[in-house]
């Protein structure tokens, strides 16, 4: 008797909002990125060994030591109190005023991100988001079938216009716009970053269109010039949700980030959170209460800074140096991130096979885009390798353009055959 | 209090030898690197259940002192793409002495190029597509247009495009209209220097293993593959729930015979050993046609040589040991 069965027993079950989530073959091709002899220029990891980590052991051994019954036991769901004040202190350094009883801690700031789309977005809503957007906010907003629309970016972050533009549009189309989703400072993916007057200009148009501005900052403190920017959420206290964390002034692994929301706001974001988690963690949060309480951070912060520029720097020099004709990239002034775009004709995300042979991994521009842009683009960081793996790995992908460049004028210019799929790494991969 | 052994005496043909130390070679660096990682867990896995002392390593840079440092009784590599299937790592475990499972180096190079291995398997009597291997440089040194014509022209339509070598379906596709043809190319070209174009035989897909036993090869039943878009690419493969296994596949008698004789035939011409699965389509006629043979099967939870496994009325982990157990000797 012949037996039938599925690759997933279990496919007739899911949720409508899972659909999207199956592999591909470019993130199966990210396993291979791990591996030593690949130069990762994919992933979007901090150099959390910079950190003093005999220091940070010896705090965090005390801290069980002197409070263990308090860092181990569950706790309220908004977060600790203490920790929230020193929240705003630092919140404070991109001039925001903020009250400790507005904050909510989260599991990093993915986890506010989803705790915002979960309260307001049904599906089919709009959501707007810069092109290209964060990876992790496109698959946040995915999970609860949001239709993004993404807004142009250029050298200054968000085109006003390009806003504008879109919101008359939806307008007339009768669509509903929940939220505008940016990474004004040092984006994510794209390394650029909304300047002063275009700030005034967003909050202008926000207003007038009586949208509301989720203002995602995790890179805003990371500035290689002066001073920190002013986050758009200094200006403008109601129409503005922030979204800050730790991950990258810290370190990631802690998984602490908060929200910044008008208070009704944070009521119901404090009940989406216990339903999803109870409570964050009192151990991370209270790590990074004693981290911030006995440990020189802003001085840490500094040579965050200084390291990260370094490898800035390392990489521009590098794409100056070997990088065909043709191929255009962003000079970001804070950071993880470069954006580089391909001549005409090459597709990057065609092109990554090609880079793993070569030992060398990107992330293709098309998983930034919430609609399939982005094949001539490609995120590369600096953020992980030391200087030499950065030049070593531009090198190499270097020689992969000018390969694909022969290809291009052997086949002119023709894009591969798609895949659906998530066509980026998941958070562990470098 | 009893103490768990390292060791497991392994019955042999009547006798009892030692047992101490399996490696499952999985990783690597080839494009399968996450399926062949998947699939090593689950023979490791397998065979611990039977209390067998496995260490599940990758091929890396400290392969070699490890190796020299704990030779272990005997390899099973299940390692994916290059150096897994193409006899490189195989031509090392042979340098260095250590018995291992599935095919020599030799054969291994025979049928990991596709190519080739179409020749000698259709020089032993199996049919196989009509087909052209072309490499990236030719369509730049010819003129890739006039190429593209010719493929056209004297293969038909629809076609099949795929790496010479390499796995997993990456980088192959369908064509069924000529100017779809240049897409497919170049993505394929991602994946490897030179493509197989073959005419695309519409039918059945099966999937025939064979497994050596001690009377010689043995076919499993075959395992039909039913995709709802027609494509058994990479997502199907490994994830979709949309596609459909049927065991046995729903074949006639007849061409279920010809099927098993295929994978037999296929195993045999192309001097392979222990374990071996071959991709076949069979036709409306019951005709059936060889596409490929693969020297290091996918083990995953979705891969097709378990779920033949399970048809036969067996299990994972006892046919392992069994074909660790004949390396040993």
């Amino acid at each position: 008797m012949e037996q039938h069965s599925r690759s997933d027993a279990y496919t007739d079950l899911y949720a409508d909002r899972a659909a999207g989530m199956v592999p591909s073959e470019i993130r199966a091709l990210f396993a291979v990125a791990s591996r030593p002899e690949v130069v990762s220029l994919a992933g979007g990891m901090p150099y959390v060994s910079a950190l003093p980590l005999d220091e940070f052991g010896g705090m965090v051994g005390d801290l069980i030591a002197r409070n263990g019954a308090e860092a181990l036991q569950y706790a309220s769901a908004q977060g600790d109190p203490r920790l929230r004040e020193q929240i705003c202190d630092v919140m404070a350094l991109e001039g925001i005023q903020a009250c400790a009883d507005d904050v909510i801690v989260t599991v990093g700031a993915q986890q506010a991100l989803d705790l915002v789309t979960r309260i307001f977005v049904n599906p089919g809503d709009v959501i707007l988001a810069e092109g290209p957007s964060y990876v992790g906010a496109l698959g946040t907003f995915a999970s609860y079938q949001a239709d993004v629309v993404h807004v142009a970016m250029d050298e200054g972050g968000l085109v006003p216009e390009a806003l504008e533009e879109t919101l008359g549009r939806l307008r007339r189309e009768g669509r509903t716009v929940k939220f505008l989703y940016t990474v004004p400072t040092f984006q994510n993916p794209a390394g650029v970053t909304l300047t002063a007057d275009r700030r005034t200009r967003l909050l202008e148009i926000a207003a007038e269109h009586d949208i509301l501005i989720i203002e995602d900052n995790p890179y805003g403190l990371l500035g290689f010039d002066g001073e920190p920017m002013r986050a758009l959420r200094a200006d403008e206290s109601e129409r503005v949700i922030y979204l800050g964390t730790f991950s990258k002034t810290i370190a990631s692994g802690l998984r602490v980030g908060w929200a910044l929301a008008p208070h009704a706001v944070r009521a119901k974001l404090v009940l989406a959170a216990e339903s999803a988690v109870l409570c964050h963690s009192s151990f991370s949060q209270l790590a990074v209460r004693e981290y911030l309480a006995t440990q020189p951070w802003r001085e840490q912060i500094k040579e965050f800074r200084l390291l990260y520029r370094e490898r800035r720097d390392a990489m521009l020099d590098a794409l100056e140096t070997l990088m065909p004709e043709g191929c255009t990239w962003t000079r970001p002034a804070g950071g993880f991130f470069v954006w580089l775009t391909l001549p005409e004709g090459l597709d990057a995300k065609a092109m990554a096979p090609r880079a793993i042979s070569e030992r060398v991994a990107y992330v293709p521009g098309t998983g930034f885009y919430a609609d399939g842009s982005g094949r001539r683009d490609m995120r590369i960081s600096y953020c992980y390798p030391e200087p030499d793996r950065i030049r070593e790995g531009v090198r190499r992908l270097a020689g992969v353009i000018e390969s694909e460049l022969r290809t291009r004028d052997t086949f002119g210019g023709v894009g591969h055959r798609g895949s659906p799929g998530v066509d980026t790494p998941g958070p562990e991969v470098v | 209090m009893m103490v768990p052994s390292r060791t497991r005496m392994i019955r042999t043909e009547g006798t009892a030898v030692e047992f101490a130390h399996v490696v499952v070679l999985a990783g690597g660096l080839s494009y399968e690197r996450e399926v062949s990682l998947r699939s090593g867990r689950r023979v490791a896995d397998a065979l611990r259940a039977l209390d067998i002392p496995v260490e599940l390593r990758d091929a890396d840079a400290h392969l070699l002192d490890r190796l020299a440092a704990d030779p272990p009784d005997v390899v099973f590599p299940v390692l994916h793409g290059a150096m897994g299937e193409d006899g490189a790592i195989r031509d090392i475990l042979e340098l260095v002495g250590i018995p291992y499972i599935g095919a020599r180096p030799d054969a291994c190079r025979v049928a990991w190029d596709k190519p080739t291995a179409k020749s000698v398997v259709a020089h032993a009597g199996i049919r196989t597509p009509a087909s052209v291997a072309l490499p990236k440089e030719l369509f730049h040194d010819l003129g890739a247009a006039a190429v593209l014509d010719l493929i056209v022209s004297r293969l038909g339509l629809p076609l099949f495009v795929k790496p010479t070598r390499g796995g997993s379906a990456l980088g192959a596709s369908a064509v069924h209209k000529a100017e779809d043809l240049t897409a497919a190319l170049v993505s394929c070209f991602a994946y490897g220097d030179a493509a197989l174009v073959e005419h695309y035989v519409d039918g059945t897909e099966v999937a025939v293993s064979v497994i050596d036993g001690p009377n010689g090869p043995r076919a499993l039943p075959a395992v039909e593959i039913v995709t709802p878009n027609g494509r058994y690419d990479y997502t199907a493969r490994y994830d979709a729930g949309d596609t459909e296994f049927v065991t046995p596949a729903r074949l006639s008698p007849e061409a279920a015979e010809r099927a098993t004789a295929a994978a037999l035939t296929a195993h045999r011409a192309l001097g392979l050993r222990d374990l071996s699965r071959t991709d076949l389509i069979v036709d409306a006629e019951g005709e059936v046609h060889f596409l490929e043979v693969n020297v290091a099967p996918g083990m995953t939870e979705t891969s097709l040589l378990p779920r033949a496994v399970a048809a036969a009325g067996l299990s994972l982990g006892p046919l392992c040991e069994t074909l660790l157990r004949r390396r040993f000797t």
